[in-house]
């Protein structure tokens, strides 16, 4: 019955899924998001994330606080390649110091 | 690389009122915004505010919006990019923009993160069937775009949010079949409660979302009543049919540039989630990095605006730009912010950012 309830929307994950990566041993976000890219769509974590501490503060008996929400890097929305490149040569400033 | 000297993140309430008083002050100010106007969740407000009149009280939100962006058009030293995302803050103070898909990258001297705060999401069976929606965006698609989400709603929540966005679906012809709160208790304001009660709308308290369910779009929600510690009890659950599914239960601070920049970060429940550690003044553990409004704890607009003024007096002053009357007008806006958080709603607010408090300037001296 929870298989079709979404945590990650982005990946599509449902709590099921989240609860079985978590009994393996996956106990940190972080963890979490590189076995099974949650939190790396576009939502970059803003739907899910509060679920999933909550799963994990629920099987680790660790208050949220004492949880991390792992790291957050830019950029938090999809940029092509290209444009940054562009921007490297006509602004003249790659730096390789 | 573009020398900005105060870049003001965010356009909603906190960040145009730090925008306002930064610039009334002298300084250069950019605000950076990445919807197509300004004036973040306040152009979609349809109800008067309350606090008092230095909070714009009893004037509806976007006849405040109006007035503030009026004060931004006349103050010349204040430049809008609208439709920009920030993409990143980096360590040595770069700050990386989208805008119309290009790629920028200024460097501010000192910066106001004002993001605000997101929606909630709530996990149960088929969450994901269209017709299900936050209730904050099924107010913008309302009272911004003109557009009906459904013909009959229910409503998954009964804070301020939930109650404001049912009374104004009534408003605009949509049936609202039942208001939902998990808690015991109506978590917003009685005033709103009362109003959408008196047009015969049911609010069950102690009760949730079993599941949800439908073909290919929503058709109805079944219910199910909830025992002190939030369990679901079985055999109390009822059908209710709705073609929409608002849900309002609370918003989380949009923290992730402070966490990129580096600002120390703590989890406060009554603040909404992870927010910073910031002084008297609303600067972060990052010097030149200050907070305003939600991402430095959920609250509501008039609070987010006293906040803003603070932090663009703060920003500024720290940039060196100093008025006559400014302890003055720093001590009045904190007084401000304390009738502000009144009540038991206010008390756990307080007792929230007490719990970030940052004394000493020792504190705050990793550079920006």
């Amino acid at each position: 019955m929870e298989d079709n309830t979404i945590v990650c929307r982005c990946s599509d994950l449902t709590l099921q899924d989240v609860r079985d990566l978590i009994n393996k041993g996956y106990t940190s976000f972080d963890e979490l998001k590189r076995i099974s890219r949650i939190g790396m769509g576009p939502c970059q974590g803003r739907t899910c994330m509060q679920i999933v501490l909550r799963e994990l503060s629920i099987a680790t008996g660790k208050p949220i606080s004492e949880l991390s929400p792992g790291i957050f890097r830019p950029p938090v929305k999809p940029i092509k390649l290209g444009e940054i490149a562009r921007h490297a040569l006509e602004g003249g400033e790659v730096n390789h110091d | 690389m573009m020398p900005v000297e105060l870049l003001v993140i965010g356009g909603g309430p906190a960040g145009l009122c730090a925008a306002i008083q930064a610039a009334e002050m002298g300084s250069r100010v950019m605000i950076v915004d990445r919807n197509n106007a300004l004036g973040g969740q306040l152009v979609k407000q349809t109800h008067m505010f309350f606090g008092s009149e230095k909070q714009y009280a009893s004037k509806r939100g976007f006849d405040i919006a109006k007035l503030l962006l009026d004060k931004i058009a006349n103050l010349s030293n204040i430049e809008v990019l609208e439709a920009t995302t920030v993409l990143g803050v980096y360590e040595d103070g770069v700050v990386t923009l989208e805008k119309n898909g290009s790629y920028l990258k200024v460097k501010p001297k000192a910066m106001v993160v004002a993001t605000g705060a997101s929606e909630k999401a709530l996990a149960f069976p088929n969450n994901d069937l269209p017709g299900i929606y936050g209730a904050g965006a099924v107010q913008t698609l309302m009272n911004e775009y003109g557009v009906k989400p459904g013909n009959s709603v229910l409503m998954v929540g009964a804070g301020n949010i939930g109650l404001i966005v049912s009374y104004q679906l009534m408003q605009a012809g949509v049936k609202v079949e039942a208001i939902v709160e998990g808690g015991p208790q109506i978590g917003g304001y009685l005033v709103h409660a009362s109003k959408v009660r008196r047009m015969g709308v049911p609010i069950y308290t102690q009760h949730t979302v079993k599941a949800a369910y439908g073909k290919e779009v929503l058709e109805g929600v079944t219910l199910c009543r909830l025992d002190d510690q939030w369990q679901q009890i079985p055999g109390t659950e009822f059908d209710v049919k709705a073609d929409v599914v608002c849900i309002s239960v609370g918003l989380t601070p949009l923290s992730e540039l402070l966490w990129q920049a580096g600002c120390q970060m703590k989890y406060v429940n009554s603040l909404g989630g992870f927010v910073p550690y910031r002084d008297d003044n609303l600067q972060t553990s990052v010097k030149g990095i200050f907070v305003a409004g939600d991402v430095s704890g959920v609250e509501e607009a008039s609070s987010a605006m006293v906040e803003g003024y603070l932090a663009g007096l703060s920003a500024a002053s720290y940039l060196g730009y100093k008025i006559y009357n400014m302890n003055e007008l720093k001590s009045d806006l904190l007084l401000q912010l304390d009738s502000l958080r009144h009540g038991p709603v206010g008390d756990r607010i307080r007792k929230g950012i007490a719990e970030l408090r940052i004394i000493n300037e020792a504190a705050a001296s990793k550079e920006a």
